[in-house]
Formats: C-alpha cells, structure tokens, sequence
C-alpha cells in the first residue's frame, strides 16, 4: 500500500475565482461553468493551452450526458484527463483526491476544476425541489413523500434527543454564517439575522426553520491545480494540498448505521493523517451547511469540540472572527450561496482567498492552514481537504 | 381532472423486492434474514449484505418497532402531497433490527416522541400497492 502521506504538498491550487453567485439569470448553468472557468484561469495568468486536465460536475439546470467533455469541447480545449464528478456535496469534492493524484502521478499537470449550475434562474422552485428530494431511495423512501429538509430534520431530532442540542444553538450557525456574508459584499444574503429571526421563520420539516437551509442559487466556481514544481509560476502564491480523506458510509438515511455520527470522522482522520496535523493546527474551516445540523455533527466529527458539544461551541462564538475556529467566513451555503452539486467548491476558493491573506473585510488574521470539508447525499460521502501556504 | 394525489409516486418492485410488494399486498410485513449468519436485512436485497454469501430467506417481522427519528414535514415535496401536510415522515427501527422509513399515522404531530413504540398498518395507494405505514402501537 502506498504511503499514507503520498499526496502531501505534492500539488498545489495556483488559481481560484467565484462568479457572481445569487441571482445570476444572464448566465445558463453551462454560461456560468465557463465563465468561472475563464476567471480561475486569468487568476492562474495561464492560458487555456495549458489545461491538460479538467473536471466539472453534471449541472441539474442543463444537464449533459457527458458533461466534462462538453464543456471541453465549449472551451475547444483537448484535455488528456477529463471528468465528471456526477453529483451532491460530496462526489464532486472527493473528485479533487482524483484530480491531485492524477497530477502526482504525471498522468496531466495542469488541472482545472469547474464546476456551476442555475438552480435558481435555470428552474422553477418545484423542480428544483424534486430534483433534489430525488436522492432518496426510489422504492423504500419516495413514495412517502420525503423532502431533503426532511431527511436532514430526521438528523437534527436524533442529535437533539441524544445531545440536548437546541432549536437555539441550530440557529446559531445560521447567524453565524450570516455575520461573515454581512463582510462579504457578493453574498446573496447580507441582511443582518439574529437567532430569534432564524426561530420566527417558517416551519419547513421540524425542528428546521427556513433560515436553517441554505440558499437556492445560482453560481459556478473553479481552480487550477498543478504540481508543487511549477506552483512557482503564477502570479499567486501557491496554497498546497497537504491532506485528503475520505469517507462514504451508505447513501440512503434509512440505511445510516448511525444519524448521529458520520463518515467525516473516517474522512477527517485520513486528512489528518496525510497532513500530519490535527483540528487544533487549522486557523479556518470551511463546514458543508446545507443545513445548521449538518455543521453541529460535522465539526463534532472532525475533532473540534467533542460529541454533543458543538451547538454550545457555536452558540459561545467559537467559530466568529477572532474565534477559535473561524467558520464559513464567506457566509457559506446559508448566507453566501449554494448552487447544488458546486457547493464544496466555494469552500476550497474561500480557502485559497484566506491563505492567500485576499479576502478583504473577512480576512482570518495571520492564516497558515484551512480545513475544508463537503458531504453529499444525506451525510452519506464525505471529504476532507487541508491547505497550507507551505508545501511541507 | 384525476384527484392529485394520485401523482404520489409508487415503488416499481424489482425481482428482488417483488415478493416484499406482494406480501404487503395481503398486508403483511416481511423481512430478510441470511440462513448462514442469521443477520436480518431491510430492504431486499439479492444476497445477504453481511456475509454477501447466501440467498437470503423471507420471514414473517413482527411489524412492531420504535421511532429511532422523525420529523414533520409543513412543505410538501409536490402538489401531489399538499392534502397530507403536515405529515409525520419516520425511520422505524423494526424489533428484529433493520431500520425503515415510512410515514406515522393516527397520531398526531405533537404526540410523536422518539423511542414511542408504533405497530404496522398498509395504505393503499392507486389500487395498485399497499404501502407499510406505522401507527402508535396498541397498549399492551
């Protein structure tokens, strides 16, 4: 077996860009996947020649069978190494552990991730919502009716009898989020929230209020990966991939051996390991919150606070600016957008921005390393990504 | 203009699940137990997901369980469920272990807790399947 550390600081993101997210109805979901392809090149300085790799993820709004090579085609480049992540927070995050060992292993060297859709302008709300409730299983769960609000609520209740989590400390990570959007002026939602608004909003599946699922968007993000040798030569300076993991523990919530406890300690573990670094080392962390739940269990998972701890963590601040663990600082998929299948990937740009010391108004004092991590399905797939402004 | 609730969306059995259907049909429960390991399994599967050795065997389950979560759903997934909200989407944890999802019946939203033991009941659904819903278990 290879060497658990293999892919440590071997490859490195050399550009990042978002495109304008929210309401975007000028673009179609593959407008925008080029259009953030195109800005994550012009931050590498490189041209579109020099792609010899490329990844996009399948778009709910404008669909291809075979995505990743029309929008190859789209950009008329000829990539060596072309892939399409299929779906959900996760897949299309784990997809990266793909791209960087493709790189180390000399099979491409320089990879460009892009991945969008229009989930808001490129379909109605109902679409939008049966699409997605459709990731339950088609014959056992369906047809009762299940909403994906629904499936992440069953989570909640489970950690709330267990824990004595709060409809409170859940809200808490949705002000949270909301107080760094406020910072970041291309959020879709800047408007100021406190708890009590987050508990005023309406009932969608108990105990989730609107203001604990995240946003339908429109928005597309991309990066540019190469090795660590020629991370030299852009105009940024590199940040470096120094931990992968993964875990992937069942797809359907009915079939989870626990609702309480996920993949993300496995996948955690692994990231961890491969760094040679643990949860105290990180200066920001980016945590997948389609729902508030979702961040409780996840940041419980991955060894900040310990099981059942994490809504007082979040309700005491911790994860604020000047925090302990600054959390989301882009506003995340609550407050900052989230277009579906891309969602993970705002994360790792927001990453790429912090430790490059560019994000502004928002910017995490003095950072060295980031933890990103994106689940798919219902808390089914799950991935960890540590970055670094040093290789080693 | 049919009844919309008509448009609620029915399991299409497999091979492997056909018998799963047709048992539910006559209302009862069945569930999948491994000869070799004994291991109980919902839902069907072609071989037993334990020890992937062996066909497993249809038995009768007890029908009765307990709610291991839930929660209530106030925004309907389509229009074809609009008459039903809000209603009570479960996961049972049957008494001979799988877990299932499905929907409470007769009983209302505010009295559902977790741990509440409920018993099997079957909703017909466009005259053409028998779905397993559970309702609070009869006092014993």
């Amino acid at each position: 077996m290879a060497e658990r550390d293999s892919l440590r600081g071997k490859v490195a993101v050399v550009g990042a860009a978002d495109t304008a997210v929210g309401k975007v109805p000028q673009f179609s979901a593959t407008g925008l996947c080029v259009d953030a392809a195109r800005r994550a090149l012009a931050d590498a300085g490189i041209g579109k020649q020099q792609v010899d790799g490329l990844v996009t993820c399948n778009a709910f709004a404008e669909p291809y069978m075979y995505h990743a090579e029309a929008i190859a085609e789209y950009l008329q480049i000829d990539p060596r190494y072309c892939v399409t992540a299929v779906a959900g927070g996760g897949t299309t995050f784990s997809i990266l552990q793909n791209a960087a060992a493709a790189i180390a292993a000399g099979v491409c060297e320089t990879v460009l991730v892009t991945m969008a859709d229009s989930l808001r302008s490129g379909l109605t709300r109902e679409q939008a919502m049966l699409i997605q409730s459709s990731t339950g299983h088609p014959e056992f769960e369906i047809p009762y009716g299940p909403t994906v609000p629904a499936f992440y609520a069953l989570i909640a209740q489970a950690h709330m009898h267990r824990y004595g989590t709060t409809p409170e400390q859940l809200a808490a990570v949705a002000v949270s989020g909301r107080k760094h959007a406020m910072r970041n002026p291309h959020a879709q939602m800047r408007e100021p929230i406190e708890i009590a608004d987050v508990l005023a909003s309406r009932m969608i599946a108990d105990p989730l209020h609107l203001l604990d699922c995240s946003l339908v968007s429109d928005g597309g993000a991309a990066v540019v990966l190469t090795s660590a040798e020629r991370a030299g030569d852009h105009p940024h300076a590199p940040v470096y991939l120094l931990g992968f993991g993964e875990g992937h523990s069942h797809e359907h919530i009915s079939q989870a051996r626990s609702l309480t406890t996920s993949a993300a300690v496995e996948s955690g573990r692994r990231a961890y390991r491969m760094a040679g670094l643990g949860p105290a080392d990180m200066d920001l962390a980016w945590i997948y919150d389609c729902f508030t739940p979702v961040v409780l269990i996840e940041l419980e998972d991955l060894g900040f606070c310990a099981k059942g701890e994490a809504g007082a963590f979040v309700a005491e601040g911790h994860t604020g600016l000047g925090g302990q663990l600054p959390m989301n600082t882009n506003g995340g998929l609550l407050s900052y957008c989230h277009p579906g299948n891309p969602g993970s990937l705002f994360g790792l740009t927001e990453a790429v921005f912090q430790l490059r010391h560019q994000a502004g108004e928002r910017q995490v004092g003095g950072a060295e390393t980031a933890l990103v991590h994106g689940q798919g399905g219902i808390m089914s797939s799950h991935a960890t990504v540590i970055l670094g402004r040093e290789a080693q | 203009m049919g009844d919309p609730r008509d448009a609620r969306p029915v399991p299409r059995p497999t091979p492997a699940t056909a018998p799963f259907w047709a048992a539910c049909r006559e209302h009862r429960l069945l569930l999948q137990r491994c000869p070799a390991c004994q291991a109980y399994q919902f839902y069907p599967r072609t071989l037993c997901s334990a020890c992937l050795a062996h066909e497993p065997e249809w038995v009768a389950a007890s029908g009765r369980g307990s709610v291991r979560s839930f929660t209530v759903i106030r925004h309907p997934v389509s229009p074809a469920f609009a008459d039903e909200v809000p209603y009570v989407l479960a996961l049972v944890r049957l008494d001979e272990g799988p877990t299932l999802m499905s929907v409470l019946r007769h009983c209302a939203p505010a009295d559902v807790t977790i741990g509440m033991p409920v018993e099997v009941a079957f909703e017909e659904r466009r005259d053409e399947v028998s779905l397993p819903v559970f309702r609070p278990a009869a006092g014993d």
